[in-house]
């Protein structure tokens, strides 16, 4: 009985089998079953993910939070998705009415889509692709769509600029998302979501690869475009950006999108490197998993609210030359490294594999910091030598001529 | 069972579409447009030929993987053609890019 | 008719009017929001032919990169909101003209040829396009030299769509 809901699946398949249905309609209405199920749990998270929101960034910053609507303030979600639903649905004058309304929709769609490859334990999982990996950063690039839609569709100039920032950061943190997924992909030697936990037997690729680990946290936050990489909607700047004109239920579709997007890349993170739905008794008790999964994934989304809370926003030219002056060739290295050493120690004991690829990380590590530490010390020197401070200007030499 | 004639058919309009738009449209963007659409038509066609003549081998594949890649070169270039003609000359529109030097 | 033969006409319909919306209507930046509608049923058909890895490659590749720099460039290059005029020149009927006689010519070429109505063969259980393909990409004997060749000309577009669109001032 460790496994419900394969049970309740096989029961239903049967109980529709016995209506007298044949089994072409059984696997259509089955899958159509699995698709509601999946997105109505989903959603249910979704609405818990507020109170966890607002309950977290309130202790981080010295508050109580919501706490008046239920037991600890549980209600509170429920409360603001009412006040959400009865507020005024504006579209602003000169917008384009198709293109407008769009939008809302895709940011939470294709959130939700990411859930059919995620495995929330070893049988309970959508559907295993073979192209687990890519259909995931597929779905970032429509989701980045979107905004662009909602950018360009509002006729706000503060919307087109967050429309803009995202393109530019959106695309380019696509570059070393992509490199660091590919060296689980190259250790599993599969591109399936699922198969990849399935790989993690001794160890997670945590320890195998955490470089990569990290680089995929890191331009995962700016894929989210959350702080400290929200320049898309930097509220001080360009007051919201993409969703200025926005109102009701239709923000609170990004809204919603937004938080539930960071919990699902949470998962697909805890999933490649963290070991998924793997702990013990796992394989014999797959609804365990499901318990493992959200544990890590709920740690991973905490992580990254912990980042978003205590970091100010990065300015765009820094977001750009962090990305690809230092992100995209350090994922570069990791994944050649990692390829030439996965060849290697391919017939090494697993032991020796997993301390050599470690050992291999480590090194790249402090390689890292040395050369970050020499710029740092160049960059200090420069910052500390006085500049020409306003000195007289000849006047028969005008330069004016940049 | 979908027969290979509605694949080609099908590609073979698309293609159709693509061409008119390059012939017919002003704006140069928009010509990119039907370039795009023409090669898709293409990679239709390589896929559906590898898919019913050949599944054995993967060539149909392999070259609509180089056809992705040299589509997103040509759009790469062909923008950054558009975007410095347009900082030169202030248009993009085809036939008022004329003058062979300027 | 069987279900799949349904959803392969409403996909060519889907794709063939957004294609022709896209290279017809005035506005650009729909014209590039129809293409990525057309570009997402070619993807629909790469499914069909039980090419995955494809249909997949083609949303990152088009939708993700090549349809947003268009709209990127559409945005960069003029006040779409402002220009109302046409978008197509003078000689457009007699485009059409030539559309409509390719098409023709195409259909009409195909149908003659012997195989023009051959049915999928089976597909193996034990193939694995992926793996294959992966592996033909980067084997001496296959595809290897296409493959690098197209990697150096992505190099060069790189760099060259850089120096092409440099602003020096």
């Amino acid at each position: 009985m460790g496994d419900p809901v394969t049970f309740i699946a096989q029961w239903l398949e049967n109980l529709l089998l016995g209506w007298g249905l044949s089994p072409q309609w059984v696997t259509i209405l089955m899958t159509i079953i699995g698709v509601a199920a999946i997105a109505i749990f989903v959603l249910l998270v979704d609405i818990l993910l507020v109170w966890v929101e607002r309950k977290v960034v309130a202790r981080f910053q010295d508050r109580l939070g919501p706490n008046r609507l239920g037991p600890f303030g549980l209600i509170q979600p429920i409360a603001d998705v009412i006040k959400l639903l009865i507020k005024e649905d504006i579209t602003p004058i000169g917008a384009d009415r198709i293109v407008y309304n769009l939008p809302p929709i895709i940011a939470l769609a294709t959130v939700l889509m990411l859930w059919a490859v995620i495995p929330l334990a070893p049988t309970i999982v959508g559907t295993d692709l073979d192209v687990g990996v890519l259909y995931v950063v597929a779905l970032g690039a429509l989701g980045t769509l979107g905004i662009i839609m909602a950018g360009w569709a509002s006729n706000n100039k503060y919307a087109l600029i967050g429309a803009f920032r995202t393109v530019a950061q959106m695309v380019s943190y696509e570059v070393p998302m992509v490199i660091a997924v590919m060296v689980p992909v190259l250790l599993a030697g599969t591109m399936g979501i699922n198969s990849i936990v399935f790989a993690q037997s001794p160890v997670w690729y945590v320890v195998v690869a955490p470089v990569a680990a990290l680089i995929l946290f890191i331009s995962a936050i700016a894929e989210l475009g959350r702080a400290p990489f929200d320049l898309a909607e930097a509220e001080s700047e360009i007051v919201a950006g993409f969703h200025i004109e926005y109102t009701g239920m239709k923000f609170g579709m990004f809204y919603a999108g937004e938080l539930l997007h960071a919990l699902t890349i949470s998962g697909l993170v805890a999933s490649l490197f963290l070991g998924g739905w793997r702990g013990p008794g796992a394989e014999a008790y797959p609804i365990l998993g499901v318990v493992y999964f959200f544990m890590k994934a709920f740690f991973l989304y905490w992580a990254i609210m912990w980042i978003k809370y205590s970091l100010p926003r990065i300015r765009i030219d820094h977001m750009l030359n962090f990305n690809w002056k230092f992100l995209t060739p350090l994922a570069l290295i990791v994944l050649i490294v990692t390829a030439i050493l996965d060849k290697l120690f391919a017939g090494f004991p697993e032991w020796l594999y997993v301390v050599g690829m470690l050992l291999a990380n480590l090194v790249i590590i402090w390689l890292t910091v040395q050369i970050l530490r020499n710029r740092a010390k160049v960059e200090r020197k420069r910052v500390a030598e006085p500049g020409p401070i306003a000195a007289p200007q000849n006047p028969s030499v005008s330069s004016t001529s940049s | 069972m979908i027969p290979l004639s509605w694949y080609l058919v099908f590609s073979a309009a698309l293609f159709a579409i693509g061409l008119f738009g390059v012939l017919a449209r002003k704006n140069a963007v928009a010509i990119l447009i039907g370039i795009e659409l023409m090669l898709n038509s293409v990679n239709i066609n390589l896929v559906a030929f590898w898919r019913y003549i050949a599944p054995d081998g993967i060539s149909g594949q392999a070259f609509a993987v180089i056809v992705f890649a040299v589509a997103a070169a040509e759009v790469a270039v062909g923008l950054a053609l558009i975007i410095s003609i347009y900082r030169r000359r202030g248009t993009i529109a085809a036939e008022e890019i004329d003058m062979l030097k300027f | 008719m069987s279900g799949l033969q349904i959803i392969f006409i409403l996909v060519a319909a889907l794709t063939l009017g957004a294609g022709l919306l896209a290279v017809t209507v005035r506005n650009l930046v729909h014209a590039a929001l129809w293409l990525i509608l057309a570009l997402f049923g070619v993807a629909i058909f790469f499914v069909l032919l039980n090419a995955g890895f494809l249909a997949v490659a083609q949303v990152v590749v088009y939708i993700g990169a090549i349809a947003i720099l268009m709209i990127f460039a559409i945005m960069l290059t003029q006040q779409v909101a402002s220009y109302k005029g046409t978008q197509l020149n003078a000689n457009w009927i007699w485009s059409a003209f030539i559309a409509v006689v390719v098409f023709a010519g195409l259909a009409w070429i195909l149908s003659s040829w012997s195989g023009f109505s051959t049915l999928p063969p089976e597909m193996s259980a034990r193939a694995d396009p992926l793996r294959q393909l992966g592996s033909a990409l980067v084997s001496p004997t296959a595809y290897v030299i296409p493959f690098e060749v197209a990697s150096v000309l992505l190099l060069a577009a790189l760099i060259g769509a850089i120096i092409i669109a440099w602003d020096r001032k």
